[in-house]
């Protein structure tokens, strides 16, 4: 790509961008204002540089570059398989966890490579979140469950504790639906109330970044709608990448969307602009139900 | 379609004539297993009826043990059982988890394989093996290496006092521990194994550490399983014979020391069963019998009403 995506530091979405990039940062900025009139510039919260996968010797993504925009629902789009998963699971590194997986390139949080040895995971960790496509409860009582990161990495009186809780309880919706079974277990409430609970128990931590992979494909229509809402209203506080299936999700919900294929990342833009008017023949063929 | 649809009926027909002669076959079979128990329970209580006429519920606390004046009593051999396979479990079950932790957790895979494969193998040794071993080569090693050292550093507590001899029901405990550990290890390492990744990956991504997801993680989501491991390795403890009679010492006292020689209900039937001439005689061992079945079948059902319990406490079957 241009030079622009070369930079070390984090691109700033300004006027000053030039040439095609340019077009594209004009129509960022103009969705901005038109969206949230006192936000007229927003940074890139996480870029990817010439990132590449490997699973093993199997290579699975291949040089993606990908500005996530500050504060905004990001939208990971593609067919199975393309790697929307193994592009979200690197951003808090999450695929160290086994040994024979690897990630080359940089990626960028607020200007520094995350990638780097040298980067605290635990603190990483807590600053970016991660929601699974199946609800993950520990095997904790619902309280325990979103006490749990608030415990691991912070020491806080009771009382405090307790309004933490309760208070990622009710921005992630579900705390009137829970809150005479606190202590009652996690894995007892339904699919949906899981699903929000593992949003509270993340949220709880004021990550900056939430990653979702799918967060509504093992849940009932009621419940994602629960969810989507509930990621409407975090956007702002938290910039959120939201790897989905659904196409109409994506267009709902999200302000920039990401197309993936075969590993690489064949169109980003305005989710607006994505779904009216796409660029790339693929994306074309895709969003029209033509494969995938 | 209609040619399917009478397939159909009659492949159902057949199936629900099966279906009713494989109930029936299954249930014959556990109700034989059941037949087998209450006939086991009634010969032992049936046998052992001139001792319970005798004694009555003080052959339960009596520590007597004398053939000769026909004096009959379990509570050593109770102690006895009770005494070793809480020293097995106490050594096996923690060993186990964290073998079975850094096989599942930690070991790299081939590394894990190449053990995994080792404790299997050591599970199938008999348990004669594990006797005579621990006669001939474990005992001497304690009275030389182990309890010297117990009862220099720990010989302020009255559970390392006395002989240094070797055999007694510190050694036999240690050699129950050493042949229960393969069973307990094999199984939590299978149940660890059967935590899901995403799990582990929840609590990772919360930005735990290893420590932090085994404990909250791992290990509480297999809590039933390892229960089940534990009462495995239980069941086995408690009935074991051949790894104890050699070790265990056969006397019939009951020390604090566990450095001094005693006797399992196990160890005793397997030692004097020959020599029990008398019906008195042999109607003790008859019910010191009955109460190691007593005794096993209790614990199965306290672990059964624990395993309930927890699986209340955490909202279901979690693997
Ligand atoms: N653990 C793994 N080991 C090997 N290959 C994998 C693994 N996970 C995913 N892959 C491969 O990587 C590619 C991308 O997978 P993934 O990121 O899960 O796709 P998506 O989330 O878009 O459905 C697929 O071809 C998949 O087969
Ligand atoms: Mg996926």
């Amino acid at each position: 790509m241009t030079a622009a995506l070369d930079e070390k530091m984090p691109r700033r979405f300004t006027d000053e961008e030039t040439g095609e990039e340019g077009a594209k940062i004009e129509a960022f900025l103009h969705h901005f204002q038109e969206e949230d009139e006192e936000d007229t510039v927003s940074s890139a919260k996480i870029s990817a540089r010439n990132l590449n996968f490997y699973y093993g010797d199997q290579q699975a993504l291949f040089d993606n570059n990908l500005d996530i925009a500050e504060g905004r629902i990001t939208a990971i789009i593609g067919p199975s398989g393309c790697g929307k998963s193994t592009h979200l699971r690197i951003y808090n590194r999450i695929f160290q966890l086994y040994g024979n997986q690897r990630a080359e390139g940089e990626v960028l949080l607020d200007g520094k490579n995350l990638l780097d040895s040298g980067t605290n995971l635990i603190e990483l960790r807590r600053r970016i979140g991660m929601i699974f496509q199946k609800p993950t409860p520990f095997p904790l009582s619902v309280f325990e469950n979103v006490a749990y990161g608030l415990r691991l990495h912070f020491k806080m009186p009771k009382s405090e504790l307790n309004g933490r809780v309760e208070s990622a309880l009710k921005k992630a919706a579900l705390f009137d639906e829970v809150k005479d079974k606190l202590d009652k277990p996690g894995v007892a409430l339904s699919g949906g109330q899981q699903q929000r609970l593992c949003i509270a128990r993340t949220i709880a931590l004021e990550p900056e970044i939430l990653l979702m992979d799918e967060p509504t494909s093992a849940i009932d229509p009621v419940a994602t709608r629960k969810v989507e809402e509930l990621a409407e209203e975090l956007k702002g506080n938290f910039t959120i990448v939201i790897v989905t299936h659904s196409m109409q999700q994506a267009a709902r919900i999200s302000d920039f969307t990401a197309f993936f294929y075969k590993g690489k990342i064949i169109e980003y833009g305005l989710t607006k602009e994505m779904f009216t008017n796409p660029k790339q023949k693929q994306t074309e063929d895709y969003i029209t139900g033509r494969f995938g | 379609m209609e040619h399917s649809a009478t397939g159909r009926q009659q492949s159902w027909k057949t199936s629900r004539s099966m279906d009713l002669l494989f109930r029936g076959v299954t249930a014959a079979c556990a109700a034989f297993v059941l037949v087998i128990m209450a006939g086991i329970f009634v010969s032992l209580v049936w046998n052992s009826l001139p001792t319970i006429r005798e004694f009555g519920f003080s052959f339960l606390f009596s520590k007597a043990w004398d053939p000769v004046s026909q004096k009959f009593g379990a509570l050593s051999s109770i102690y006895g059982t009770l005494m070793s396979t809480a020293i097995a479990m106490l050594l096996a079950v923690p060993l186990s988890m964290v073998i079975a932790l850094f096989l599942v957790e930690l070991a790299p895979p081939k590394v894990s394989a190449v053990v995994g494969n080792a404790i299997e193998l050591l599970a199938a040794v008999p348990s004669i093996i594990y006797g005579m071993w621990g006669l001939f080569v474990f005992a001497p090693f304690m009275a030389d290496h182990v309890q010297p050292l117990l009862s220099e550093y720990l010989g302020w507590l009255p559970f390392f006092q006395g002989p240094e001899m070797g055999i007694g029901m510190l050694t036999a405990g240690i050699i129950l521990a050493l042949m229960i550990l393969p069973f307990i290890s094999t199984v939590m390492r299978d149940v660890f194994a059967m935590v899901p990744d995403v799990m582990k990956e929840a609590g990772y991504g919360m930005g735990a550490t290893t420590f932090e997801v085994t404990k909250d993680v791992t290990i509480r989501y297999g809590i039933q399983g390892m229960i089940g491991a534990c009462l495995l390795g239980l069941g086995r403890a408690i009935g074991e014979t051949m790894a104890i009679t050699f070790v265990i010492g056969n006397s019939s006292d009951i020390f604090i020391s566990l450095f001094e020689a005693g006797n399992s209900i196990a160890s005793r039937l397997a030692n004097e069963f020959a020599e029990a001439a008398e019906p008195m005689y042999l109607s003790a061992l008859m019910e010191l019998g009955l109460v190691l079945f007593l005794m096993t079948l209790i614990l199965q059902i306290i672990t059964q009403f624990w395993l309930k319990r927890v699986k209340k406490k955490m909202g279901g079957d979690l693997l």
